[in-house]
């Protein structure tokens, strides 16, 4: 395969999950933020929203007050911000069209109708319609659609060969920053001594990042009782059942990493890096996660991503 | 306190505040929980009380309920959709969430499993089972509280514990939130002819190896001639003043109430005591002259089934109809839990039942009454 051929399939996989990162969180964002402030509501939710989509940086750049308008103007249609909705899904349906044939049609399908709709939705904002928060909410549940879509007719249809893997590795290499980031602005919640006895003014922020990835159901059925901090950092971290914990994220890595080394004959620093940080995870545990400290690890997990996709660039994707 | 005492020393019946045939012959009664001390001593864990409102202040209990309240799965999907639909509502106010009732649940019922559990509870969810009008209700909560929804031929008694069959064998069960009615819990114990409880079920509960949520026997303390006693009760206990008012009853076991009541069954409205639904009740504004004579000898054959209450001017709300918008009469359904160690706990919002006919005071699901999303703001 070409190496340029793996690269489109391996980013087009990463926007698309990136696009649904960042609906998600605005769905999660409105919810929170329009709390009563006795609930933990409070318009500072709109700066964690930039945070832990990676863009306050250029935000603050615009600026721009942050409010939510601001924000998820920022956050859906903005093409200065590299992570907006519709760049995301600019540079999937680009990368997409670049391998058109190595994608089933659903696929192309569910990227191109949802790349039509943001235009159409654009067209009615640029004739001066306000944004209004029903098309937002419509708008945003279509993109989750498009990404259900994406990976479902992936699943079902594609042939189980190197493009699939390069998909994957996408998927999973986007989704495990995706989860840190969002565990990383929320850390201080997180925290064992931030438990406060009764009603605690936390608990809408725990759910919150439950909800932000639809685990608020699965949370109970693992756990069985009522949304503790630890535990949500526990389940996203390193539960292997929870499809966006880190933990999962990386046996999927290693999975796909181990099958395409496995087709090629030779295995390489990609391969070894991702060992060794699956085994890390595995190896490590709630209590010593907390001891060196939460927001250490992450910043150092997110750091170890970064390196996996550089690595993974230089073994496949640019010679 | 109440129900402790009812079904233990009885003092509220020695001092004469209740009378003693109302409660001991009372169909809610159980005389198999005699001398049972219910598990951390909470009977109604879960407790759904009818309010209303009749003017700008006056607040009312119409009903309590302390068998198996529903309607709280109503309370949680209205806001869904609600958030869903009416976005801009929810910034413009800041209402109070309801989204962690399941959790405010689950931690209460953890909180009331029996000593001899482990201290990891098991708790699941007893159904009667997917054609029963609340199963809707019964799978999401068991969903939402991460907990096995079971029926009755899933448990089983051994050794007065319960165990629920799984793909791995038998599984202790400790504390078992029902939505079946107590008739039908146990067949040994109860009625022979249920297919819907677990044989064994009740001598395990007395046993002290499960706790039942609510208890065995609540259904004495919010029958409608109970209800009338309520203040007494209230003041015996706790010797304070009730903080939400009684509407006035006629309590048709009295002679005098009775010949009142049948002077004026026009204005009144007369309801079953042990009635629920919104059945077996007469709204004497609304009826017709041959159902108020009907109604006239049943409560003469039977007087003590009886109560009566002036017919009130619920509240009402706007309701979209065909025309436009349009006021309908509602009520409104907060859910207390209660655990061990007097926790309480009480979310801030709940279940408001609207008449959906012009006029209709009768709210009731089952008699196409609808409902709606109920906020508590908090603008601070």
């Amino acid at each position: 395969m070409l190496a340029r051929t793996a690269d489109n399939l391996y980013w087009f996989a990463r926007y698309v999950e990136r696009a649904d990162h960042v609906a998600r969180i605005i769905e999660a964002t409105s919810r929170l933020a329009a709390l009563p402030r006795a609930y933990g509501g409070a318009t500072s939710e709109w700066e964690s929203a930039l945070i832990s989509s990676g863009v306050l940086e250029r935000f603050n750049e615009t600026d721009r007050e942050i409010n939510e308008a601001n924000a998820i103007e920022f956050l859906v249609v903005d093409t200065d911000n590299p992570s907006s909705i519709h760049r995301c899904m600019e540079a999937a349906r680009r990368n997409a069209r670049a391998v058109r044939t190595a994608l089933t049609i659903e696929t192309w399908e569910a990227v191109n109708a949802a790349w039509l709709e943001l235009l159409r939705y654009e067209r009615e904002r640029a004739k001066g319609r306000a944004l209004d928060r029903d098309d937002l909410g419509r708008f945003l549940a279509l993109v989750k659609k498009m990404a259900l879509d994406v990976d479902g007719s992936a699943y079902r249809m594609m042939l189980r060969n190197e493009a699939f893997y390069f998909m994957r590795l996408g998927h999973f290499v986007e989704r495990a920053d995706n989860t840190a980031r969002l565990l990383d602005v929320k850390y201080h919640v997180l925290l064992p001594d931030s438990e406060a006895v009764g009603g605690s003014l936390d608990y809408f922020q725990w759910s919150a990042i439950l909800r932000a990835v639809s685990a608020n159901t699965a949370y109970h059925w693992v756990y069985r009782e009522s949304v503790k901090p630890w535990l949500v950092a526990d389940l996203l971290i390193l539960r292997a059942e929870m499809p966006r914990s880190l933990t999962a994220c990386y046996e999927n890595i290693v999975r796909w990493l181990d099958l395409l080394a496995r087709d090629y004959g030779r295995q390489g620093r990609a391969q070894r890096h991702a060992h060794t940080m699956l085994a890390k995870l595995q190896a490590t545990d709630l209590k010593s996660i907390f001891q060196s400290g939460l927001h250490e690890f992450i910043e150092g997990f997110i750091a170890d991503n970064d390196r996996l996709d550089i690595v993974m660039a230089e073994q496949y994707l640019v010679h | 306190m109440f129900l402790t005492d009812v079904y233990g020393k009885q003092e509220v019946l020695a001092a004469g505040i209740v009378p003693r045939d109302l409660v001991l012959r009372n169909p809610g009664y159980r005389p198999e929980m005699a001398g049972f001390r219910a598990p951390h001593d909470v009977w109604v864990h879960i407790a759904g009380i009818d309010v209303i409102r009749v003017d700008d202040h006056d607040f009312y209990v119409l009903e309590d309920n302390a068998r198996t309240p529903s309607g709280v799965s109503y309370m949680l999907e209205n806001r869904e959709a609600m958030l869903r639909l009416f976005p801009d509502l929810f910034v413009d106010h800041r209402v109070a969430p309801v989204d962690d009732y399941p959790d405010r649940l689950l931690t209460s019922l953890r909180s009331v499993a029996p000593h001899s559990a482990p201290s990891e509870p098991t708790v699941a969810v007893l159904t009667p089972g997917q054609y029963n009008s609340a199963y809707y209700e019964h799978s999401f909560l068991a969903d939402k509280l991460g907990v096995e929804l079971v029926e009755g031929s899933d448990l089983f008694v051994r050794d007065n514990v319960v165990y629920m069959r799984t793909t791995t064998g038998p599984k202790r069960v400790d504390v078992i939130y029902r939505r079946i009615d107590d008739e039908f819990l146990d067949p040994l114990a109860f009625r022979p002819d249920s297919v819907l409880g677990v044989p064994g079920l009740l001598s395990a509960y007395q046993a002290g190896n499960v706790t039942l949520a609510n208890a065995v026997g609540t259904g004495v303390s919010d029958d409608k001639a109970i209800y009338t006693y309520m203040p007494e009760i209230i003041r015996f206990y706790t010797g304070e003043e009730p903080i939400l008012k009684n509407v006035p009853t006629w309590r048709c076991r009295e002679d005098e109430a009775l010949a009142y009541v049948l002077d004026h069954l026009p204005e009144l409205v007369v309801k079953e005591v042990n009635g629920s639904g919104g059945y077996g009740m007469l709204v004497g504004p609304h009826a017709s002259k041959t159902a108020i004579s009907e109604f006239r000898t049943k409560l003469k054959h039977d007087p003590s089934n009886f109560i009566a209450q002036p017919t009130l001017s619920l509240s009402t709300c706007p309701v979209a109809v065909d025309s436009g918008v349009a006021p309908r009469h509602v009520d409104l359904r907060p859910f207390v839990l209660s655990g061990a160690d007097g926790m309480v706990s009480l979310t801030p919002g709940g279940l408001t039942r609207v008449a959906m006919k012009e006029g209709s005071l009768v709210v009731n699901s089952s008699q196409g009454g609808g409902t709606k999303d109920t906020w508590v703001i908090d603008d601070a």
